[in-house]
């Protein structure tokens, strides 16, 4: 299948203050894939992950989603097909009940009353929140908020799911059940974290960003356990493949 | 008060508001109703009405007895808007003096009548309205708004003011703590700093309200907020409905205290 493509072409992109943030950028990510997106603070990760729905456009080169690329008319249509899960989770639930923050998605997609309701249940079902349902997002715990982001961007059933640190602020147990989530998702997936752990664990394959380009792409199993270029990264050897 | 209680407090408001009583389960839009009405009626008085505004404390009682509300927070909670209202009236003894009534040979003015019916007035406005915060949830209060035909874009407003105080409060507190752990004594507490500090809230908030639109747009956020119809409206509420005008009418057009004192006085002689 091609539809679930994404792939990055030459991408450049400067901030409006003068830095550079991305530095042609190429990589193709095929359907099903999954996919860690590592590197140093500062390197370009989260610049890299906005411009997969078109929040952020590039200066120069070319995005593809499915068989569509990405420019200013064809945003609404990729904002459906990719699912973007933040970073902090408050950013991200903004409405005020956490039936209501799910619904968003589905209701401004025009769909009927009966079937937001389905779509609703089922994506807070999969994320095990569904008696949360009625809560407002400030009396949740952090663990709780991130469960209910997702299930918000599950709920617009993607294509592609794209991750920004989803393990940030978790504790182990809500960690470890975030990564048996991640598991049985079959979408492609591209997930941005300094986790390298959960990057080894959900992602067969690894990309690593360096001041703004592609540093390495390969087999995660490969990439993490190369010392040598993770410690030029500014990372270090996941935690489950030291040995001392 | 330290900010961290204030903060607790308003939490408060907002707990009270999951009760489970007659006067939670009523329909919001039917509650934003009576409000207004009761509002309006209560300020459509005169302003040297006293006797005939006692009447209407009944409601407020009623919602803080059926609606199990501790009276005492509700009360503090007044006190600390009510210098608004003082401020109003504190001048209307010093330029109203026309004596209304002399009572044991004390002259009251009318400065002193209308100064009391505006404290009246502010009594059972805000507590009506504080009342109404805390038995119906916010959010529920906002979807009735819309449904009842207020603008999209003010509605909008509120939702995300009540979203967003909480994790504005909890950002301001975190500032306020990482302040005083490192200022010791005196030091770092003055002006110059508090006033960076706003200027570090107000950038962080800016970043924030980017980061929302975005999410915002991530899905799909075309400039309308949607929403489901969660209520429908039943007989209970229809029938608190029709009560409720029926005693604003009433309580509006006949003198009631008067009555009642005629009544007692009839009694005595």
């Amino acid at each position: 299948m091609s539809h679930h493509i994404v792939e990055f072409k030459d991408v450049f992109f400067r901030y409006p203050d003068g830095t550079q943030a991305l530095g042609g950028i190429n990589f193709r990510i095929t359907h099903g894939e999954s996919v860690g997106v590592v590197g140093a603070n500062g390197a370009g990760k989260s610049t890299l992950l906005q411009h997969m729905n078109g929040y952020l456009m590039p200066a120069s080169g070319t995005v593809t989603i499915g068989d569509l690329r990405l420019t200013k008319r064809t945003r609404q249509e990729i904002r459906r097909k990719v699912g973007i899960v933040f970073q902090n989770p408050d950013d991200q639930l903004f409405m005020p009940t956490v039936f209501d923050d799910v619904a968003f998605g589905p209701l401004n997609l025009g769909m009927d009353e009966a079937s937001v309701r389905e779509r609703v249940n089922k994506a807070l079902c999969m994320v095990n929140s569904l008696a949360l349902r009625d809560k407002p997002p400030h009396h949740l715990s952090c663990g709780q908020k991130s469960a209910v982001a997702i299930a918000a961007v599950m709920a617009m059933e993607p294509d592609i799911l794209a991750m920004d640190e989803p393990a940030a602020n978790l504790d182990p147990k809500s960690r470890r059940s975030l990564i048996t989530l991640l598991k049985t998702f079959k979408h492609s997936k591209i997930i941005a974290s300094h986790d390298l752990d959960l990057i080894l664990d959900v992602c067969g394959r690894c990309i690593v960003i360096g001041d703004g380009v592609v540093v390495a792409d390969g087999p995660s199993s490969e990439i993490l356990s190369d010392r040598a270029l993770l410690e030029e990264n500014s990372l270090e050897l996941p935690l489950s493949l030291q040995r001392r | 008060m330290t900010f961290d209680e204030k903060y607790f407090d308003i939490g408060r408001l907002d707990r009270l508001s999951y009760g489970e009583t007659f006067v939670h389960r009523l329909d919001p839009r039917a509650k934003v109703i009576g409000t207004m009405l009761f509002l309006l009626t209560v300020v459509s008085f005169s302003k040297y009405e006293i006797a005939a505004l006692a009447p209407f404390f009944l409601y407020p009682m009623l919602l803080v007895t059926v609606g199990e509300i501790p009276v005492r927070f509700i009360i503090k909670k007044m006190i600390v808007v009510s210098p608004f209202a003082i401020f109003i009236g504190i001048f209307n003894p010093i330029l109203d003096t026309r004596t209304a009534a002399v009572i044991l040979g004390v002259s009251v003015s009318t400065g002193w009548v209308s100064f009391l019916s505006i404290l009246l007035k502010f009594t059972l406005t805000i507590s009506v309205a504080l009342l109404l915060i805390a038995t119906t949830s916010f959010s529920g209060v906002c979807h009735a708004l819309r449904r009842l035909g207020f603008p999209a874009l003010f509605v909008s407003q509120l939702l995300f003011l009540y979203r967003y105080l909480f994790v504005l409060m909890e950002e301001t507190m975190r500032i306020i703590r990482a302040r005083d752990m490192r200022s010791f004594g005196k030091r770092g507490t003055g002006l110059r700093v508090f006033v960076r500090l706003i200027g570090i809230l107000f950038l962080r908030t800016v970043d924030r309200a980017e980061r929302i639109y975005y999410a915002m747009l991530s899905r799909g956020f075309a400039g309308d907020m949607p929403a489901l119809k969660r209520s429908r409206m039943v007989l209970r509420d229809l029938a608190y409905l029709s009560v409720m005008i029926a005693c604003l009418w009433v309580f509006r057009f006949f003198p009631i205290t008067e009555g009642i004192g005629r009544r007692v006085q009839e009694l005595l002689r």
